[in-house]
């Protein structure tokens, strides 16, 4: 059987949906046996691949950086997953959009509750720009399927990659949160 | 009072003169969702969640407050429905901010239920992100407008139930939000209470008691029909 090229993204999240697929324990060596892991957070690997077959991304896309390996993930990908709350609704990771732009997000964490002399940092060129809204994985690219849960379960993460490796189509109904 | 007799879904029913056609569904086993019903409240039709399609009529109808009439013929569930119903409750997350992961209901929340009844995934609409307060003036119970879904339980609950009023609602549209007493805190409603039957009612997040974090809040919404039916008993 060819092998599946599965790769998982670490976007705008916690990495508590990286932390349940971990907790997937000795399975992972079964995975591992049908499976090789192509990108993710806990590899080494810094170029996105091309010709992936599944890839789980966890996070809310909230910066130029998240933009780009969207978009690099969804050309390069054929079953693009949003895992988790934040990929799916932008949740945690969202909270920041009542606040307005980034300059209102800057100005209200840095000047309002910060010290009385506090300054915005200038990061130009140092980390990724922030998007002025953070939005959900399917606000940017065509997404295939949605695993919410913060996190998801570990079960459910394996139910649904057991259910893909399979080639059937997961029907499981999933509540948020 | 005299019966009629209806199709619900190609089977026949029969229902009380006068019965709406949520309860005569109900009667027959078949569940037709809702959202601003409250069993033992009155009926105000805000959420659309109920509506149904009903033979003769261009319009879709709500459930809620549709008298049942003889022979009429009800659809509660076509695929046309089940449409509205998802793009309905897409458009209710949308519409303030749920963070269910953070939310004092996650896992007791009449929405969170419903996104799974109707099978949302995802939301496809762009979320309105609005900036909504959150007031803990109240020295029992606190009102956060980014989970309030603007069913009026809580409105009719105080009114009907209580026989107060210190709810009601302010603004129109999207910047509608519920109030307590003339747009005061409801820290300063000298009206309110302190009864709790507003927080009975509420079928979201939105009403809390002081103190509770994430996934604490339980409610028994039926404790308000409890109430209802005692009273009705007794006078
Ligand atoms: S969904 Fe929850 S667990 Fe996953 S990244 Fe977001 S906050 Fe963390
Ligand atoms: S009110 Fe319900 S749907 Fe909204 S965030 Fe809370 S649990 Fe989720
Ligand atoms: S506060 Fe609760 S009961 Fe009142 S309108 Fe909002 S969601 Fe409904
Ligand atoms: S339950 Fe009928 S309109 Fe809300």
């Amino acid at each position: 059987m060819e092998r599946l090229k599965l790769a998982t993204v670490w976007l705008g999240g916690c990495s508590g949906c990286h932390m349940s697929l971990l907790d997937l324990d000795e399975w992972l060596l079964e995975l591992a046996t049908v499976a090789d892991l192509v990108y993710s957070p806990i590899s080494d690997v810094k170029i996105f691949p091309s010709d992936v077959d599944l890839a789980l991304v966890e996070g809310a896309v909230a910066n130029d950086e998240h933009l780009e390996l969207a978009h690099t993930i969804r050309r390069q990908t054929k079953t693009v997953v949003a895992l988790g709350d934040c990929a799916v609704t932008g949740n945690v990771t969202a909270l920041r959009n009542p606040l307005g732009s980034v300059r209102d997000v800057l100005q209200e964490v840095y000047i309002n509750h910060g010290s009385p002399r506090a300054v915005v940092p200038d990061t130009s060129g140092i980390v990724p720009v922030l998007l002025d809204r953070v939005l959900p994985l399917h606000a940017v690219v065509p997404v295939d399927i949605f695993l919410p849960g913060c996190p998801p379960s570990a079960a459910r993460i394996k139910g649904l990659i057991e259910t893909l490796l399979a080639g059937k189509v997961p029907t499981e109904p999933v509540r948020f949160g | 009072m005299s019966a009629r007799t209806l199709t619900i879904n190609q089977t026949l029913v029969s229902a009380r003169e006068g019965e709406s056609v949520l309860e005569a569904a109900r009667d027959a086993g078949i569940t037709i969702p809702t959202l601003c019903h409250l069993d033992g409240l009155s009926e105000v039709g805000a959420c659309r969640l109920c509506l149904v399609e009903v033979a003769g009529s261009s319009r879709l109808l709500p459930a809620c407050r549709t008298t049942v009439s003889e022979g009429m013929q009800v659809q509660t569930d076509t695929p046309r429905l089940q449409e509205y119903r998802r793009a309905i409750v897409e458009l209710l997350f949308a519409e303030r901010n749920h963070v269910c992961a953070v939310c004092v209901a996650s896992g007791h929340c009449d929405l969170q239920d419903l996104a799974l009844h109707v099978g949302m995934t995802h939301v496809r609409y762009e979320y309105l992100a609005p900036s909504c307060a959150v007031d803990t003036s109240h020295p029992r119970f606190g009102i956060d407008h980014n989970r309030c879904v603007l069913c009026t339980r809580c409105v009719r609950a105080c009114d009907e139930v209580e026989g107060v009023h210190t709810w009601d609602i302010a603004g129109r549209g999207v910047a509608a939000r519920v109030i307590t007493d003339l747009n005061v805190p409801w820290g300063e409603a000298t009206s309110c209470t302190s009864c709790g039957k507003c927080l009975l009612a509420c079928p979201t997040g939105a009403i809390f008691p002081r103190g509770s974090t994430v996934a604490e809040v339980q409610r028994d919404h039926s404790s308000i029909t409890r109430i209802m039916t005692a009273r009705g008993e007794r006078w």
